[in-house]
């Protein structure tokens, strides 16, 4: 790729920052080139983020309805799942499968409360807290 | 969950350069304040960064791993090997011994670099933060509260609080920081760099040619172009879901462009000139061609996904096969070329 090739796509992602690529200048040298966004990195960025976003959705509807945990829904608003949630508590995967469920969440000690808040980056008493939007 | 924080105000001058990777980058710019100067690429050749790998047994987020380098780490432990340079390096089993460490080191003036989660640094934007925990960056001051941070992968000097950073540097999971903090405490007066050239090249051609099994290197591209050539289009959402994850790995997480392809052909540059082998630079023109088929190839894969191209999975897995082919012909030449 030539430098005056490397995209300037001004992705929102980037937020005005830019990062750099590898490329030829006219001497056919290959020089640091900033690039501040491209297509199709932009595009599976947003699908990756989408992603989280419709979990968490579905993770709010089933928590409000109260077929789900609050748990579930912050997870996925960490961009997290079952396995990163129980790898980044040290729980196991099937406790963390468990303590999603409303019952078992409910009865959560204090003790695994704080884990899961450590992990998720808030505080204990926000776990139970679910907002009026997803 | 407090750790003491000692509020300092050091600033330890260093040169903040912008990097492609976040390794490479922490590497070559910790060498070039030691007086080393090495430029990103040559620091990634040397480590032999260069791979390639289909891991379907470590999921992310239900999605196998693709990997366009070799594994955490090995850049800083392959490069500085090869040159004899020492590190030291040092994990921590309490959040505040390994925060307590960081800024006694600032205190000795000595800027250090650290691993951290990429999460949970607060100047990063937030639709790029993700749960890796294998982010590398530099730390050369502290002033009150705030490390003065110089973030390979960023543009500019960026601070963070110190409850994030230690947050960052203490995340759990695969691949967990504990905290490491390194710096060279060595490094030889006398390098050798075409020898730690010519080993380099060949471990990585050896790697990507001749590693027998199937997920690695040239085979495990072809392993790749297989798998997206057979997927169902029943399972749609899926397939789009591996085909952007698969363009995130090749693009986004900065590789240079091109899944590092570019920066190694930029390595292959620098080296012709330094061993006087201009069919290297032969070589690097060719690579830059493959890399451009594998931007082409990560095109043509997110316009499917999104819908601006009709899907066809036979087009991506030929473009793959053709990336397997030429990259074989290349690796095989680059042999030849410095034995």
């Amino acid at each position: 790729m030539k430098n005056h090739e490397v995209p300037q796509q001004n992705a929102r992602a980037f937020m005005g920052h830019s990062k750099v690529l590898y490329a030829l200048d006219e001497q056919g040298r290959y020089v640091p080139t900033p690039c501040n966004g491209w297509e199709a990195e932009e595009i599976v960025l947003d699908q990756a983020i989408a992603e989280f976003e419709r979990h968490a959705a579905a993770a709010w509807r089933r928590a409000r309805q109260g077929g789900g945990s609050a748990l579930e829904y912050h997870m996925y608003r960490q961009r997290m799942d079952r396995v990163l949630l129980a790898q980044s508590t040290g729980f196991f995967k099937w406790r963390v499968r468990r303590h999603l469920r409303p019952g078992a969440f409910e009865r959560l000690s204090d003790r695994c409360r704080r884990r899961y808040a450590e992990a998720l980056g808030l505080a204990p008493e926000q776990l139970d807290a679910l907002p009026d939007q997803p | 969950m407090n750790a003491a924080s000692i509020a300092l105000d050091i600033e330890i001058p260093f040169d903040h350069r912008q990097s492609a990777h976040c390794e490479s980058g922490v590497i070559a710019s910790l060498l070039r304040h030691q007086n080393l100067p090495i430029s990103e690429p040559m620091a990634f050749g040397i480590a032999a960064g260069l791979g390639f790998a289909y891991l379907p047994f470590i999921k992310f987020g239900g999605l196998p791993l693709f990997a366009y380098r070799m594994p955490p780490g090995s850049i800083i432990r392959g490069l500085t090997r090869r040159l004899g340079i020492e590190m030291h390096f040092e994990t921590f089993k309490q959040p505040a011994d390994g925060m307590l460490a960081l800024d006694q080191y600032l205190s000795q003036g000595r800027a250090v670099g650290i691993q951290t989660s990429a999460y949970w640094l607060s100047y990063f934007p937030p639709d790029m933060r993700f749960h890796f925990n294998a982010h590398n960056l530099v730390v050369y001051g502290k002033h009150g509260n705030n490390y003065l941070i110089s973030d390979p992968v960023i543009d500019i000097r960026v601070e963070c609080d110190a409850d994030s950073l230690r947050k960052a540097r203490f995340t759990r999971g695969v691949l967990a920081p504990k905290g490491l903090l390194y710096y060279p405490r060595y490094i030889p007066s006398k390098l050798d760099l075409p020898r730690a050239i010519r080993k380099a090249i060949l471990y990585t051609t050896g790697m990507m040619l001749y590693v027998p099994v199937p997920i690695l290197g040239v085979r495990g591209i072809r392993l790749v172009a297989r798998k997206i050539r057979n997927l169902k289009p029943r399972t749609q959402h899926h397939n789009k879901l591996l085909l952007g994850h698969i363009v995130r790995m090749q693009e986004e997480i900065g590789t240079g462009g091109a899944g590092f392809r570019f920066l190694y052909a930029s390595f292959l540059q620098e080296a012709a000139g330094m061993l006087g082998k201009p069919g290297l630079a032969v070589m690097a023109d060719e690579l830059t061609a493959v890399g451009d088929e594998w931007r082409r190839f990560a095109l043509h894969a997110a316009k499917m996904c999104k819908g601006r191209m009709p899907m066809d999975y036979g087009l991506l897995a030929d473009q793959l096969l053709d990336c397997a082919e030429r990259e074989a012909r290349i690796y095989k030449r680059l042999r030849a070329e410095i034995k």
